[in-house]
């Protein structure tokens, strides 16, 4: 399945280096990444793809919510298909 | 490959406006359940829906982990117990609603609807049992939602079933009187009930419908004021556009978890009900988009134009998203559910005659109103028989779900808690309408030509 991790926060050191490290661990391999700076607030979006042999995406779910609670981020990860039937017909 | 500003769209949809699905309602079929024995019959029910609900709450729970998105709550409706019971002995229905709602607490559900009997013609002997046993099985259960037909476009009003619901309504007020008089908020007395509605408290599951389904409502009153307030100046035909928009996203939203649900559960979907239904929560409001469209107060005049407005532009917009849509669908506007309603009808700027007029042109009807305790039964089924007679004319669902506040007055409140919301005592016109009640017999079906 394919998923969509969003990071929006104050920017600070590392902030990509730690969800990227937490993808990897985990077999969670990264398709496309974008990210910009608005008003010193930092907005990344990645799309990952998690083979079925990977890692529970609820489980993955829950160590990225906790990376934000950590370093005060606001950390999503949702299935691409919300976005696909919010926004395409 | 979709793009960054839609992604932040969704995301800022459902953490800053409160979009949500509001439920996820599993229909259960109890027809093959019906016992001569009552006991016998509750044992079989209890079996069906711990079996078939089993895994409905973890279900959803795992895809509001997944889509991110909350699935505020999990219900189940069931055949209307008059039928399943009208074989049974027993002459107090009450057991039925004790065993539905240990069923719903064993499940996880927090509400169950369908001890629910339909008489818009007439009575059988388990609709007269059920609609005797109702006032103590809403007062001995935690979940248990009822509903009772009263009339219909085809058959016309039946005028004694609506002089009996007054009564029970007052009842059940009155055996909940320690407890906010919450019996009254689990009953609503419909005109033209459909059969697929998966909210509360009129949900239960037609004799037209299949052994299980999974039927969704959807939400999103923030959603649509967000959207309006980012165009301030846009004329009346723009901001329909706009309604449409954010109809079509909500109900694709819906239309996909329905989808997984059914899928994961292994039982058919059924509809969408495309709803915008308001929450206490401030910002989910269905009365703060009236007044975001331009009143200064919901309940002045010009709330009928602007929520007939709001109503149609969200079933066009939601019907392209869905592939079935049933329910109840259109704008709910509950009293104690809504802030913005709250707040109007303290201000006084929301009266009983505006929220009946807006009735004509909104999802269904009279909805979680606080009365003065001393409203006789006659006042509430003369209120029940005006909301049928919208109803039943103007060929559309409507319904009535009145709390009569026992020994409180206009200018108290009630304090439901959770979805239910709070509220105020709300004036009644205190003239007698006992004379028109009290002649019994059936209003016939009205003319469907002619219609003006």
């Amino acid at each position: 399945m394919r998923a969509v991790i969003t990071v929006v926060g104050k920017d600070t050191v590392g902030i990509i280096a730690k969800v990227s490290d937490i993808c990897a661990k985990n077999d969670v391999n990264i398709l496309d990444i974008s990210q910009s700076i608005v008003n010193d607030f930092f907005c990344m979006i990645m799309v990952v793809s998690i083979p079925k042999t990977a890692i529970k995406f609820t489980e993955l779910v829950d160590i990225l919510t906790k990376l934000g609670e950590d370093e005060g981020l606001a950390i999503h990860a949702m299935h691409e298909d919300i976005f696909n039937s919010m926004h395409r017909i | 490959m979709i793009n960054t500003r839609d992604i932040l769209e969704t995301i800022e949809m459902i953490q800053d406006e409160n979009l949500d699905i509001r439920t996820v309602t599993m229909g259960i079929s109890l027809l093959d359940c019906a016992d001569k024995d009552i006991n016998v019959a509750c044992e079989k029910i209890y079996n069906k829906i711990t079996t078939l609900a089993k895994n409905l709450v973890p279900v959803c729970q795992e895809i509001e982990k997944e889509y991110g998105i909350p699935i505020v709550n999990k219900r189940i409706s069931v055949t209307p117990i008059s039928i399943v019971g009208n074989s049974c002995e027993a002459e107090d229905f009450t057991p039925f609603a004790e065993t539905l709602d240990k069923a719903a607490k064993t499940v996880g559900v927090n509400f169950i609807g369908g001890f629910s009997a339909l008489v818009h013609k007439g009575y059988t002997s388990g609709d007269r049992r059920l609609i005797n046993s109702i006032p103590e099985a809403l007062a001995k259960t935690d979940f248990v939602c009822s509903s009772v037909n009263v009339a219909t476009t085809k058959t016309g009003i039946n005028l004694d079933a609506v002089a009996e619901m007054g009564k029970i309504v007052k009842k059940s007020a009155e055996l909940t009187a320690d407890n906010n008089c919450i019996g009254a908020a689990k009953l609503v007395v419909f005109a033209n009930a459909v059969e697929d509605n998966p909210f509360m408290a009129g949900a239960f599951l037609g004799v037209g419908e299949p052994e299980c389904v999974i039927n969704v409502g959807v939400s999103g009153p923030g959603v649509v004021r967000a959207a309006l307030k980012k165009a301030p100046n846009a004329n009346i035909t723009e901001v329909c556009d706009i309604i449409k928009k954010t109809a079509f996203k909500i109900t694709r939203m819906g239309q996909l978890v329905a989808n997984e649900a059914s899928k994961r559960l292994g039982v058919p979907f059924g509809i969408v009900d495309l709803s915008l239904a308001p929450t206490p929560a401030v910002g989910d409001s269905v009365a703060d988009i009236l007044e975001e469209i331009g009143l200064e107060k919901c309940g002045c005049p010009g709330t009928t134009a602007a929520l007939a407005m709001l109503n149609d532009a969200v079933k066009k917009g939601g019907l392209f998203a869905s592939s079935h849509v049933g329910g109840l669908s259109g704008a709910f506007i509950p009293v104690s559910e809504d802030a913005g309603m709250i707040a109007a009808a303290k201000d006084g700027s929301l009266t009983l005659e505006k929220l009946e007029a807006m009735t004509a042109v909104c999802s269904v009807g009279l909805d979680m109103i606080i009365i003065p305790g001393d409203t006789t039964p006659e006042t509430i089924s003369a209120i029940i028989a005006d909301e049928a007679s919208i109803g039943v004319i103007n060929n559309k669902t409507t319904a009535v779900r009145v709390i009569p506040a026992i020994g409180k007055d206009v200018g108290e409140e009630l304090e439901f808690g959770g979805l239910l919301g709070s509220g105020p005592v709300m004036n009644v016109n205190k003239y007698s309408p006992a004379k028109l009640i009290n002649r019994g017999g059936k209003i016939p079906a009205p003319l469907q030509s002619l219609r003006n």
